[in-house]
């Protein structure tokens, strides 16, 4: 941390100086200095982003990197481990996350690409705009609005528990608006050219969406929907009015509790005991991993399609 | 397999702005036939109603009626998909489906309208792709991308892909525009030889290009920027770019104006 505090002051003391002799150069060399200038104040202003990046990663890891070394980490649940006791592991919030992403990604995936291929392809006049409106303010519906919509249907108006499927409809709210831009991006970017070299062969419309237009933006709208799915995964407002905390591992979506990483953090981060904050710690890491893992394999697939064209 | 195309009377539209007035045509079948005339006179317009593609753009109407052999193509129970069959277009610029393979994109127009077996398929490949003198460039490739050819590559490519799905009609908008002389060489001769077996349409601004390759010539004009283009004459390309009906014809071919 501290080198990299150096740099960024170093970097700003340069800039002034550099600015002031800039003023008094000749022609060609102020062109010289100012490009020295523009060059050090980007490279400062990435330092000092890269800061907070670089603390967190770094103290996750610090902090976190040895329970993710422990075989049980990946094999064993919080069952019937107490917080002042060492040992479990956390696959029962793996596990959840895991689940509760993938529902998300199923119920969102289908509506969202669906709802672009709407806008994009048939969308005209006022329903469209309309459609295209909603879009717009679903996506700037903080997450705990989405939640407690969810609460007020689901439990307050149906009566039903709280629980994984729930949390899943209340990430669904956010994930769709955020699959519908991407995915609309992505068949805004399929050159006209291709649907009318298409309809020329007497293919129709639907048909040449389907094999032609889908297919040729299909990298673009799978880096899109991991992108989406790895900021739903991140989200926790939901977890925390929707899917109660359990140590025990859980797989059924519609009754009982589910654990999941972030609710593994809120429970644990509670207790002022050693095994508990380490445990948070592992958690968090792996959250980031996970959320990591998924922000590269978008960029993978962005990367191999364009090596593909 | 090649039929003839009647125009009577036809106005287009881009939504309320009347873009063409006027026309009527005759196209004969087994023969090239040229649009040429100054930039935004109307000659794409026109030649994307001959296969209701300009539809596509939203607003776009005609008025007016399209026959192919006595097949009014503008009937009301016809339908636009059916005409593009029976029509192929090949665009200005090359645009093979880039997800697609060069024997994909061949097959494309037959697989997507259900075509499946495949030894079928493998033929119609090799007939087009002959058809459009690139089988010899290409044969030892045909699971490459299409989008890895040069461009005239592509145009052919794209050419053999339109001649793949049996149209009647074949339309060109400027299919050289964008090629190389040599390329632009290859697909004159190409059109030469397509002419035995289908009705070519070629919108094209090289002159020499319309002496070249067509049978007859069609010359757009329009009277002023905002206006709407109108079809000034047609004739044997013989007659047109030696003596002319019309004083505007004579003024284009011989660079006056345009
Ligand atoms: N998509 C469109 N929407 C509205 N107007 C259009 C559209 N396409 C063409 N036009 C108009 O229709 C008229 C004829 O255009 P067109 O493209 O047919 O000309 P062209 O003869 O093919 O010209 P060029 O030789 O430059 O290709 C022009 O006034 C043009 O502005
Ligand atoms: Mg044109």
């Amino acid at each position: 941390m501290s080198t990299l505090d150096t740099a960024g002051g170093a970097s700003a003391a340069t800039t002034r100086s550099e600015y002031a002799s800039g003023d008094l150069g000749g022609k060609s060399a102020g062109r010289e200095i100012k490009n020295q200038i523009a060059r050090i104040v980007v490279w400062g202003c990435f330092l000092i982003a890269c800061v907070p990046l670089v603390w967190i990663l770094g103290s996750a890891l610090v902090k976190g990197g040895h329970m993710l070394l422990s075989p049980d980490w990946w094999s064993h649940s919080q069952a019937g481990i107490t917080a002042r006791r060492v040992g479990g592991g956390a696959v029962h919030a793996i596990q959840g996350s895991l689940i509760q992403a993938l529902v998300t990604a199923l119920i969102s995936v289908p509506i969202g690409v669906m709802t672009a291929v709407y806008l994009v392809e048939y969308g005209r006049g006022k329903l469209a705009r309309a459609v295209s409106f909603m879009v717009d303010i679903l996506t700037g519906v903080p997450s705990i609005v989405a939640a407690l919509f969810v609460y007020a249907v689901w439990v307050t108006t149906f009566g039903f528990q709280r629980v994984a499927f729930a949390v899943c409809l209340a990430l669904m709210l956010l994930m769709v608006p955020t699959i519908v831009r991407s995915t609309e991006e992505m068949l805004k970017l399929v050159p006209n050219e291709l649907r009318e070299a298409s309809y020329a062969l007497g293919v129709p419309k639907w048909k040449t969406i389907f094999k032609i237009v889908l297919p040729t933006a299909f990298s673009g709208i799978v880096t899109g929907i991991l992108l989406g799915l790895a900021r739903v995964m991140g989200e926790t407002a939901p977890l925390l009015i929707l899917g109660p905390y359990t140590k025990n591992i859980a797989t059924n979506l519609f009754s009982g509790n589910m654990a999941t990483l972030p609710t593994m953090i809120d429970r644990d981060r509670t207790e002022a005991l050693q095994p508990a904050i380490d445990r948070v710690w592992g958690a968090a890491l792996t959250l980031i991993l996970i959320i990591l893992i998924l922000n590269l394999l978008g960029r993978l697939v962005a990367h191999f399609s364009k090596v593909r064209n | 397999m090649a039929k003839r195309i009647d125009v009577k009377d036809l106005d287009i539209y881009y939504g309320k702005f009347k873009a063409v007035e006027g026309v009527t045509m005759t196209v004969e079948p087994r023969s090239v036939t040229a649009f040429i005339g100054p930039s935004g006179c109307g000659k794409s317009t026109v030649l994307r109603t001959l296969n209701r593609m300009h539809e596509v753009i939203p607003g776009g109407h005609v008025d007016g009626k399209v026959l192919l052999d006595d097949q009014d193509l503008y009937a009301p129970n016809m339908d636009p998909v059916a005409v593009r069959r029976m029509i192929g277009m090949v665009f200005q610029r090359p645009n093979p489906f880039p997800t697609m393979s060069i024997r994909d994109n061949v097959a494309a127009g037959l697989k997507l309208n259900g075509m499946k077996n495949k030894k079928q398929l493998d033929e119609v490949v090799e007939k087009s792709l002959k058809g459009a003198n690139l089988w010899n460039e290409v044969k030892d490739r045909l699971d490459k991308p299409g989008a890895g050819l040069s461009g005239g590559q592509q145009q052919r490519l794209c050419i053999a892909r339109a001649i793949a799905v049996s149209p009647q009609v074949l339309l060109m908008d400027e299919p050289c525009s964008a090629l190389d002389p040599i390329s632009t060489l290859a697909i004159e001769d190409l059109i030469h030889e397509l002419k035995d077996k289908y009705t070519v349409v070629i919108v094209t601004h090289n002159m020499q290009q319309a002496a070249r390759v067509a049978d007859n010539t069609a010359f757009f004009n329009l009277a002023a920027t905002g206006k709407p283009g109108k079809l000034v004459e047609m004739n044997t390309t013989q007659k047109m770019f030696n003596n002319p009906d019309e004083k505007a014809t004579e003024d284009y071919i011989s660079g006056r104006f345009g």
